[in-house]
C-alpha cells in the first residue's frame, strides 16, 4: 500500500477528496456542528493511513498538489473583499476596533494561560502567533525563537476549532451581525475560519478575508512587544 | 480561454508576491502581498473583476480541501507534542474562544452604537 501511494500522483489527492465528500455527506445527514467536513476528512484520512500503514510522506507525495493552491486561493480572497469594499469603508471603526481587540486579547490570553501552566519562554513564544495565518505565524515564531513545527500545529488546530465551534459561540454569546461574525472568524482562526465565513455569506467572507490580512500584520508588530513577558 | 487568462492573472500576482517576499525581510507570506496587490489592482480598475472572478471563486470554493494535508501532518509531530499536549490543547481551545468572543462582541458593540447615533437623523 505504501508503494502504491509513494508512486502515485493521484491516490493521496483522491483520498482527500473522498474523505471530504464523506464529511460533507455526514454533515448533511446529521446536522451537528461538530460534524464539520474538514474535521471528518482529517479523521478519515488519519484512520485510513494508519489502518493500511501508509506513511504521511507517501500520502503527501500526491496530496501536496492540493495545498499548492493555497497561495493563489489566498490571493483570490481579494475578490470578495473588493466586492464589499463600500461596506468596509462604511464600517471602518467597527472593523478596526474588532480586529484590534481580537489581536490584543489573543496575546493577553496566551500570556495568561502560559503563566497558568508555567510554560517556558520558548513554549510561550511558540503559542503567541497561533491565531494568524500559517505563513505569518511561522515567520513570527521563528523570529521570536519558538518551535516552528508546534506553532504550525497550534495554528491548524486553532483554525479547525474556529471553523467547528463558531456557530455555537455566536449563538451562546448572541453575535448576530454578519460583519462581526466575519471579523471574529478571520481574526481568531485565519484562513480555515474564513472558509467557514464564506459558507455563512459574502459579507462574512469578505470581513474574514480582511481580518486575516489586518490581524496578521498587526501581530507581526505587536507579538515582539509581548514576547519578553515570560 | 477565459479560465487560462484568469488563472494566469492570479498566478502572475502570486509570483509578484513571491518576489516581494524575497526582497522584504519580514515574516509576511507571498499570499498576503498578493492579496493586497490584487485588491489595489481591482480598486484602480487596472484589473477588472470579471477578469479574475470565475477562477478566483473556484479557488476560494475548494479552499477547505487545501488545509487537510497539512492537518494530517500533525500525526507526524506526536513525538514532539506528547509531553505538553494537554496544556497546549487547553490553551489553544480557550484562547481561540476568547479571541472570537472579544472580536465579535467589540465589533458588534461599535456597530450598534453607531446605528443608534445615526437613528435620529433618519427619523
Amino acid at each position: 500500500m505504501n508503494q502504491i501511494f509513494a508512486n502515485s500522483t493521484a491516490f493521496g489527492f483522491v483520498l482527500t477528496l473522498i474523505a471530504y465528500g464523506i464529511g460533507v455527506y455526514l454533515k448533511k445527514k446529521l446536522h451537528y456542528q461538530i460534524f464539520n467536513p474538514i474535521l471528518i476528512a482529517i479523521v478519515v484520512i488519519i484512520g485510513f493511513l494508519s489502518f493500511f500503514n501508509v506513511d504521511y510522506e507517501n500520502y503527501n507525495s500526491s496530496a501536496q498538489y492540493i495545498s499548492y493552491f493555497l497561495t493563489p486561493a489566498t490571493v483570490s480572497l481579494a475578490i470578495p473583499l473588493y466586492r464589499q469594499i463600500s461596506l468596509l469603508k462604511r464600517n471602518l471603526k467597527a472593523i478596526i476596533v474588532g480586529i484590534l481587540s481580537g489581536v490584543l486579547s489573543s496575546m493577553v490570553s496566551v500570556w495568561g494561560f502560559s503563566k497558568l501552566f508555567g510554560f517556558t519562554h520558548i513554549e510561550y513564544v511558540t503559542l503567541l502567533p497561533k491565531s494568524v495565518t500559517t505563513a505569518i505565524g511561522m515567520g513570527i515564531s521563528e523570529e521570536l525563537g519558538g518551535l516552528v513545527s508546534i506553532t504550525v500545529a497550534t495554528i491548524i488546530i486553532t483554525g479547525i476549532i474556529g471553523n467547528v465551534f463558531s456557530n455555537i459561540l455566536f449563538k451562546c454569546f448572541n453575535i448576530v451581525e454578519p460583519i462581526a461574525k466575519g471579523l471574529s472568524l478571520g481574526t481568531a482562526s485565519h484562513a480555515i475560519g474564513t472558509s467557514k465565513a464564506m459558507e455563512l455569506g459574502e459579507i462574512e467572507g469578505a470581513m474574514s478575508s480582511l481580518s486575516i490580512v489586518v490581524s496578521g500584520l498587526l501581530t507581526v508588530i505587536i507579538a515582539p512587544l509581548f514576547s519578553n513577558l515570560i | 480561454m477565459k479560465y487560462i487568462k484568469q488563472f494566469g492573472i492570479i498566478l502572475s500576482i502570486t509570483c509578484i508576491g513571491e518576489i516581494l517576499k524575497y526582497f522584504i525581510h519580514l515574516p509576511i507570506p507571498a499570499s498576503i502581498y498578493g492579496l493586497i496587490i490584487l485588491l489595489l489592482l481591482l480598486m484602480t480598475n487596472i484589473v477588472k473583476i470579471d477578469d479574475v472572478q470565475d477562477t478566483g471563486n473556484f479557488l476560494i470554493n475548494i479552499m477547505p480541501l487545501m488545509f487537510i494535508p497539512g492537518a494530517v501532518k500533525l500525526t507526524t509531530l506526536w513525538d514532539q507534542l506528547k509531553s505538553i499536549w494537554l496544556p497546549i490543547i487547553i490553551t489553544t481551545f480557550a484562547t481561540t474562544f476568547i479571541v472570537m468572543i472579544a472580536t465579535g462582541k467589540s465589533a458588534e458593540l461599535i456597530l450598534k452604537w453607531e446605528r443608534k447615533s445615526n437613528e435620529p437623523n433618519i427619523r
